[in-house]
């Protein structure tokens, strides 16, 4: 073989190689990011779905036929050393159990009432309970679900802002 | 047909960086409409060393079966940091604590983590995987009223040779700043 031919192919080949490597690396990181803001659109955080805490905190002040009814989709830990007044337990719904538990508990609330789902275990766009405990309201028939904002935590934006807890059950 | 090989190869190489800084920017773009900030929240508690609050006595038993008492810990720079398997940032943070505990080891640093309602099995494969090199112990309400309460992941503390709490890092960790509190808290004397 002409030893020319020869560099030419293996170099011909290398650089083949290199793009297919580099087309698929960054091919796999575009979709990762895709996935991640496809995530965060579930629940844009200004949206109408979406309660902020001093709404929230205020909505809880008015009288109790107005009140929303308030469901934790977090874990126990969290909600035994603090939650907001009045909220439920549900547990965290990325869980079948917690799911199990949201359903049974939708199933005796009004669909026309006011719901507000909370949880703050973590950064708002990595919660694994709020987005599936909101799907599953709104597919349940509910009309007036929202979830509240918690950016960083329920500890950050919640407890730490001087907002009213409860502790224990 | 071989002297086209090369074209097409760098037809290919342009296309997929094409397409993915197209994708990455359609992802900036969504991101920077559909969601508030995030903001890690960071305290560094500042005062004499006699004003920062005291560190809880840790007594803990890690998923080893290790029991871990205050002598464990005593005169080090101890960074404890509550995360769970299941948080997507917890658990992508967990390389870089482990870089830290294998930097500053030998220098008196010692990281610990507390894990948050964990399934015990897939806490194990995950330390496992991620060949954790510092201890794992399973958290209680207990264990995070003892810090002042705990209430969001991650969450880490400071603390310091003195047995002070000189840190606390909400939400993603600052590694530069936690790195930077490190190194200074090495250099302190221990009381």
């Amino acid at each position: 073989m002409n030893p020319e031919n020869f560099v030419s192919r293996s170099l011909i080949l290398r650089l083949s190689l290199l793009a297919a490597l580099f087309a698929a690396m960054t091919f796999a990181s575009a979709q990762t990011s895709a996935q991640r803001a496809k995530s965060a659109d579930v629940l844009p955080a200004g949206s109408a779905q979406v309660i902020q805490p001093q709404e929230l905190a205020q909505a809880l002040k008015g009288a109790d036929a107005q009140k929303p009814v308030v469901l934790y989709v977090g874990p126990k830990t969290f909600f035994m050393q603090a939650h907001i007044p009045g909220a439920e337990f549900i547990g965290p719904v990325s869980k079948p159990e917690g799911m199990e538990k949201l359903r049974a508990r939708a199933a005796s609330l009004s669909k026309n009432g006011p719901v507000v789902i909370y949880c703050g275990c973590c950064p708002w766009d990595h919660c694994p309970n709020i987005r599936p405990a909101f799907a599953e309201l709104k597919k349940a028939g509910f009309t007036r679900v929202r979830v509240l904002y918690l950016a960083t935590s329920f500890g950050a934006n919640w407890a730490e802002k001087g907002l009213p807890v409860a502790k224990g059950e | 047909m071989r002297r086209l090989a090369p074209v097409i190869a760098i037809a290919v190489l342009a296309l997929g960086v094409y397409v993915g800084f197209r994708m990455r920017r359609q992802h900036s773009a969504t991101a920077s409409i559909s969601s508030l900030p995030v903001a890690p929240a960071s305290t560094k508690v500042s005062g004499g060393s006699s004003d920062l609050p005291p560190a809880p006595e840790l007594s803990l038993t890690d998923l080893n079966g290790r029991v871990l008492g205050p002598s464990s810990f005593k005169g080090k720079v101890v960074l404890v940091n509550f995360w769970a398997a299941w948080c997507g940032p917890c658990a992508e943070e967990v390389p870089q604590f482990i870089a830290l505990q294998k930097k500053y080891q030998d220098q008196g640093l010692q990281v610990i983590g507390v894990s948050i309602d964990d399934d015990p099995e897939v806490l194990r494969r995950f330390y496992r995987k991620y060949q954790m090199n510092y201890p794992v112990v399973p958290g209680d309400p207990k264990l995070s009223d003892a810090f002042g309460g705990v209430l969001g992941l991650p969450t880490t503390f400071v603390i310091g040779r003195d047995n002070r709490i000189h840190g606390k890092h909400l939400g993603a960790t600052d590694f530069p700043a936690i790195n930077h509190e490190v190194v200074e808290l090495l250099h302190s004397p221990k009381s």
